[in-house]
């Protein structure tokens, strides 16, 4: 956890539940579109056959189905994988749909088995007519994508919070150690939107040592202690109720987000900053080793910010956009050496040298992200 | 032939084959005007007096580069840390005045001894070094609680270890020390040549527990001298309190009226604070202003124009620093003489760099720790960790020749 400075709450751009209609949601029905088809989609540790490979422009609702082992995630991407719309959390057995608007152009779908990775992907083709956005435009259309992204990762932040919760209550160490990531791996994507709620993420993310001492320690992180430190999960039930019941609030709080453009480039590189200050110095979870998998997360919280400004940004300066898109790549794939099973090697079997290279390459990448805020700005 | 330090920057300008011993008279009559004219002290080259009522190195104007060091005593025998402190002083008095640590010197004694001086600074001015002392609450009771020299009834009140602050990420074993120096000089080599001696004398009794090099003053103690910029980029010190501000210095900086023997002494907290300088470089202009509170180019508080306009800590970002740490929000002030440092990299391609944080005041409690205290929701928090800490009690000036580091304390 670490302070943030520029404040992702601002006035001006239109509130959440304004916004859920322009790139689809993840209950069919909550959009502003009535889909005209239900295209299947079968996903499994290996596979993702999704039953569509062109459609006509315009509202469509896809039906996902997990028949693997792992959760799974499904994504619908545009150009420079902006996220169209996705559906997060797909535990083994469940099918859940997404409803999402698209105009014509070329796309692709992806499962993500284990959550991590680029995705199994198919290419996807939407014909018909296409939308020409002004600026402007661009720019609400994004806070509109990014702010539909926050209320997914927050609402499945919820679900795994509450099993990770659960298996704490049990006693269960094993199953709670093997949850703990899954859960913070929505928080962290969009940690720096809890954080703009100045007062929660200090009681759900704060380190023993950003304590004030004499304050009470709440959080994640405590639970992390117990579940990997003590292995004594007895006195653990208050801190895991407060902890379902703070990610609770900031659902709450989350609907009344109003974002602007200038947050997401901001809240972009925010996510980086906390790769390099916390997770590449396997600083954030000290007790577990699990950094990778906030690494990770944090990763794809900034590009998810950076691609839903990708039309703006390709506009402006075309050149950016591109390398944009290879240094997102290039650190994805520097982070997917370290993959295993469904999530990662822990921090501490890292070599200095893997170390460093995550931190060359997180650095290049922040370097082109630090230019987003004045081209969103310009 | 005898030659020493004194002799080669007295015959500065003969030529270098030609290096002789001048007379030691002319060069002590030049040496004695520069300490006598107060506006000459810690210019380049000049001496600055090292009697006084308070310790050279606090309200002197700040020379440009530092060697800290903190010192553990290994010994249990008290005469014997006595002995060396004594011989400190004496080496500390020479050096200031631009002299070998040594009677002997560097190159003029018994070719099977060891010089008294380790001959570094040869050629060069005294560079406006001080050399000022403190005690770590270690020397009067170990962390077990162990009085190992008699001292623990001197121990001030004051003097007591660093409450614990959110966020800090200390490394024990750079900090914390029984005893600290605070080298100081517009000559890098000229302070650390006196840290040198100084441990070199003190061999047998103490041992170098850390230290700290540092470079481009971050503050500035008079009003005469231009505010300088710290690694953020950004002008640190203006609003600090300046040596010509000598109630202010009453009220903050000096100890006085306890009747023991820290009157005329003031307290020396240390922090070497870790500045992420990657993440600050890519953090747009507005949001570093918006952190520091001040602009980047003139140092005026944001909305203002001028470096020295009032601040105004309503008129700020509520969490920006100069908002949080200003006395008008602290309710306190402190007076900082802090450095720069880069001790390389971290093994993450980065620079390790950052601020190595020296203040003074009449009692930490009611000083750095109350300013700290306020700046627990600093944004400025996200691009620095505090890597070690240390709190020394630096007793007040020496009256003359005869005196000695801790004659007071150990008397």
């Amino acid at each position: 956890m670490r302070t943030r400075r520029t404040p992702l709450v601002a006035a001006g751009a239109a509130a959440l539940a304004l916004l859920a209609a322009c790139g689809g949601g993840e209950d069919a029905g909550s959009g502003g579109g009535e889909a005209s088809d239900d295209i299947a989609v079968a996903a499994s540790d290996t596979s993702c056959d999704v039953d569509a490979t062109e459609l006509e422009a315009g509202t469509h609702e896809f039906t996902v189905t997990n028949s693997g082992s792992s959760v799974n995630e499904f994504y619908v991407y545009a150009e420079g994988d902006r996220i169209m719309g996705e559906v997060e959390n797909i535990a083994p057995g469940v099918a859940r749909s997404l409803l999402v608007e698209l105009p014509a152009g070329q796309y692709q779908t992806a499962c993500k088995p284990g959550m991590t990775g680029d995705g199994i992907r198919t290419d996807l083709t939407v014909t018909g007519e296409s939308e020409q956005l002004s600026d402007d435009e661009a720019l609400q259309a994004a806070v509109a994508d990014y702010t539909r992204y926050v209320s997914s990762q927050v609402t499945a932040l919820q679900e795994q919070t509450q099993a990770f919760v659960t298996a704490v209550q049990a006693g269960d160490v094993a199953q709670a150690q093997a949850l703990y990531p899954v859960a913070r791996t929505y928080w962290e994507r969009i940690e720096p939107v809890a954080e703009s709620f100045g007062d929660l993420d200090p009681r759900v993310d704060a380190r023993e040592n950003d304590v004030e001492p004499g304050d009470t320690w709440t959080g994640f992180h405590v639970l992390e202690r117990d579940l990997w430190v003590t292995g004594d999960l007895s006195q653990s039930g208050p801190v895991a109720d407060q902890l379902v019941a703070d990610i609770d609030e900031l659902a709450t709080r989350v609907q009344d987000l109003q974002l602007q453009p200038l947050d997401l480039a901001n809240g972009a590189l925010a996510l980086l900053d906390e790769i390099a200050s916390g997770k590449v110095t396997g600083e954030e979870e000290r007790y577990s080793h699990t950094d990778l998998w906030d690494f990770q997360a944090n990763l794809d919280g900034s590009q998810a910010a950076v691609q839903s400004l990708r039309p703006a940004i390709a506009e402006a300066d075309p050149d950016l956009a591109t390398a944009l898109d290879q240094a997102f790549a290039a650190t994805q794939a520097e982070l997917a050496q370290y993959a295993s099973g469904d999530g990662f090697v822990l921090y501490t079997t890292l070599t200095p040298e893997q170390v460093q290279g995550l931190s060359d390459s997180l650095n290049a990448l922040a370097a082109q992200v630090s230019q987003v805020p004045a081209v969103v700005a310009g | 032939m005898k030659l020493s330090r004194r002799d080669f920057f007295g015959a500065a300008g003969v030529g270098a084959a030609g290096v002789v011993a001048l007379g030691a008279g002319g060069v002590a009559a030049g040496r004695a005007a520069a300490a006598d004219d107060p506006a000459a002290a810690g210019g380049a080259g000049g001496v600055v007096p090292f009697h006084g009522d308070h310790q050279a190195g606090i309200v002197t104007p700040a020379q440009d580069r530092l060697h800290f060091v903190a010192f553990d005593v290994t010994t249990t025998d008290r005469s014997a840390l006595v002995r060396m402190l004594q011989a400190w002083t004496e080496a500390a008095r020479r050096m200031t005045r631009g002299e070998d640590a040594g009677p002997i010197g560097a190159v003029a004694g018994d070719e099977y001894a060891p010089p008294d001086d380790t001959g570094e600074a040869l050629g060069l001015p005294p560079a406006g070094l001080t050399i000022t002392i403190g005690f770590g609450p270690t020397l009067f009771r170990t962390a077990d609680g162990v009085d190992r020299f008699g001292l623990a009834d001197r121990q001030p009140a004051e003097l007591v270890e660093l409450p614990a602050f959110a966020g800090e990420e200390l490394r024990p074993e750079i900090s914390g020390g029984d005893i600290c120096v605070q080298a100081c000089a517009d000559d890098p080599q000229v302070a650390v040549h006196a840290v040198r001696n100084l441990a070199r004398i003190g061999q047998g009794v103490v041992g170098v527990c850390w230290s700290q090099l540092g470079f481009g003053r971050t503050s500035s103690t008079t009003s005469d001298q231009a505010t300088p910029r710290n690694l953020f980029g950004f002008k640190d010190g203006t609003a600090n309190l300046k040596s010509d501000q000598p109630q202010a210095l009453d009220r903050f900086v000096w100890v006085s009226g306890t009747g023991t023997w820290m009157d005329g002494g003031s307290y020396l907290v240390s922090r070497r604070i870790r500045m992420l300088v990657e993440v600050w470089d890519r953090q747009n202009l507005r949001d570093q202003q918006d952190t520091v509170g001040r602009t980047k180019g003139s140092g005026a508080p944001i909305g203002r124009t001028g470096e020295f306009d009032p601040v105004d800590p309503a008129t700020l970002p509520a969490t920006s620093h100069v908002a949080l740490a200003h006395p008008s929000s602290s309710g306190t002030a402190i007076l900082r003489r802090g450095y720069s440092f880069v001790d390389g990299s971290d093994g993450l391609g980065r620079l390790d760099a950052g601020l190595f944080f020296l203040c003074y005041q009449s009692d930490p409690s009611t000083g750095f720790v109350q300013v700290q205290r306020n700046l627990r929701t600093d944004k400025m928090n996200e691009y620095v960790k505090h890597t070690s800490s240390g709190v020394f009690a630096c007793p007040p000036g020496l009256t003359g020749d005869d005196d000695w580091w801790g004659s007071g304390l150990f008397a």
